[in-house]
């Protein structure tokens, strides 16, 4: 069974969502990755979503983009944040990582090794943004192949037999982008994402994580309530972008995030 | 460079669809919509009145002697692109996707813009169809080209500055992307030049290829021949489409014949 896997399945056991938090690798700079790392598992996070920082983020806000540009000008690159991961394995973590990221960075760095890099380093899974089913093929055997698991996306414009389609090429969990949209806090959810969900739901035998859009620990409970998985992101990098450099960001960090993950608790 | 794409939208190596799943089934739609167009009598029939009566086309070729006497061999002919209403060939890919924007019953047009040649052709093609109109430019662009700026807001479109990583063109075209991503349900994005995602490569160079179909029969009625070299210039990434445009309703068999056909040449 993958860590991924395990994850999602002793959340389903203990009756709640599995908490996915996510931050852009090398913000505010690479150093002070593995600490913000370990204060998001201290919070309460069951899988780590690591951003590869990229310069043309196109399914990115505001807020990740950024960062994205925080993390490149701090000198962060495809290679160091494979690094970072081993780091974060070397402090002896062992929540699941994934890395987030654009096909661009990946097939630059050469998918076959990036896969195995990755792989080496610890890292779980890779979700690209931009690569829908009709060209995962390209990433999808290399990335079996070292092991990782491939992470699709779903939105609400994704027709049957796209969302079929992602759920049978996906490995790990489908993530289901809770609008059309790009990412960044809001502060309600979508009416439809009830009904959405369960459709998704009914057409993949993989856990379904939502993201896109959750902020607040009443949006994460509404979500747990319905999904396997939530993730937060933006909502998270603003903590980080408020809290710059300073010496207490781990601390706000670990605390921000504690009621996010206690609200992945289903009632 | 082959004539057509494959069905996934390659053309070689290039191609393809590297953006966020909520635009794949926006973009299923677009292709099949284009394709439709491409058999509409009456689609066709409208477009080429108003390339004629509104553009102006056909634009002249005309014999530069003074150059070609200046240049001491070659002799030298100007396809005068810069006659098209608006001032540059911009309009023929805009007003043929503002008429496919009204054919899918879209009320809201967005756009990239660089220089601003394209920005204002589809500001143009806006104001002419009864559609809204937004306009994405790097605040350094906007800035460098201010003149085009006027233009287009006097033309009833909104100009957002784009201030975002490099402030210039690719970064307008991520923001279009990210809105297009957001509004898509009632928006068509009007991509200028020869990139983006399937099907808007063999959209923008179908709309241009009359500026080639034009050219090499105005040539070979002057001539009887074929021109032995067809040079354009390309700036940035926004000429592409004028190359492919020129040359791909002569990409085939008769240019080759005698080794003597028209090469593409950019500069």
């Amino acid at each position: 069974m993958s860590r991924l896997q395990a994850v999602f399945s002793a959340a389903r056991k203990a009756r709640r969502a599995a908490f996915v938090a996510y931050v852009t690798a090398g913000d505010p700079t690479p150093a002070r990755t593995v600490e913000i790392a370990r204060a998001l598992r201290r919070g309460g996070a069951d899988v780590l979503e690591l951003g590869i920082p990229f310069s043309d983020p196109i399914a990115d806000g505001p807020t990740n983009q950024r960062a994205a540009e925080r993390a490149l000008r701090a000198g962060m690159t495809p290679r160091g944040v494979i690094d970072t991961v081993a780091d974060i394995r070397l402090e002896g973590e062992d929540l699941p990582i994934v890395l987030f990221t654009y096909a661009n960075p990946v097939v630059q760095y050469g998918i076959w090794r990036f896969a195995e890099d990755a792989a080496a380093a610890g890292a779980d899974g890779v979700l690209l943004t931009d690569v829908p089913v009709e060209e995962v093929e390209r990433f999808r055997p290399a990335f079996l192949d070292s092991g990782l698991d491939p992470i699709l996306l779903v939105t609400p414009t994704s027709t049957k037999e796209r969302i079929r389609a992602a759920a049978r090429l996906g490995r790990g969990f489908l993530y289901y982008v809770s609008r059309t949209g790009v990412t960044g806090a809001q502060s309600t959810l979508g009416r439809s994402l009830e009904a959405d969900l369960r459709a998704v739901k009914k057409l993949s035998k993989l856990p379904v994580a939502v993201g896109f859009g959750i902020s607040s620990p009443r949006q994460v409970q509404e979500v747990a309530r319905l999904a396997d998985g939530v993730v937060v992101g933006s909502a998270i990098v603003n903590r980080i972008e408020r809290a710059g450099s300073s010496d207490t960001l781990a601390e706000t960090i670990q605390r921000f995030v504690i009621p996010l993950a206690e609200a992945c608790r289903r009632k | 460079m082959k004539a057509g794409p494959d069905e996934k939208g390659y053309f070689g190596v290039y191609g393809g669809s590297f953006v966020p799943e909520t635009l794949m089934a926006p973009l299923a739609e677009l292709a099949k919509a284009y394709q439709r167009t491409r058999r509409d009598r009456e689609f066709q029939g409208r477009l080429d009145d108003l390339l004629v009566t509104y553009v102006g086309r056909p634009t002249p070729l005309y014999l530069a002697s003074r150059l070609s006497a200046r240049m001491g061999g070659a002799r030298i002919w100007l396809k005068r692109e810069d006659l098209c209403h608006t001032g540059a060939h911009k309009i023929n890919n805009a007003l043929g996707q503002a008429l496919l924007a009204r054919k899918m019953g879209k009320q809201r047009v967005i756009a990239e813009t660089g220089a601003g040649q394209h920005g204002v052709a589809v500001a143009t093609a806006a104001a002419l169809l009864g559609l809204m109109c937004r306009v994405y430019m790097g605040s350094e662009d906007m800035r460098r080209q201010a003149p085009n700026v006027r233009r287009m807001r006097l033309l009833g479109a909104e100009v957002v500055p784009v201030e975002s990583g490099s402030r210039t063109l690719k970064d307008a075209i991520n923001e279009a992307l990210r809105d297009w991503v957001t509004n898509v349900r009632t928006t068509h994005y009007i991509l200028g030049s020869v990139l983006g995602p399937h099907p808007y490569p063999t959209i923008v160079r179908d709309f241009q290829s009359v500026i080639g179909r034009e050219a090499f029969g105005q040539f070979r009625k002057t001539t009887r021949g074929l021109p032995d070299l067809v040079v354009l210039r390309r700036r940035g990434l926004q000429r592409r489409g004028d190359l492919l445009g020129v040359c791909s309703p002569r990409k085939g068999a008769p240019c080759r014949r005698g080794g003597r056909g028209p090469r593409e040449w950019t500069g």
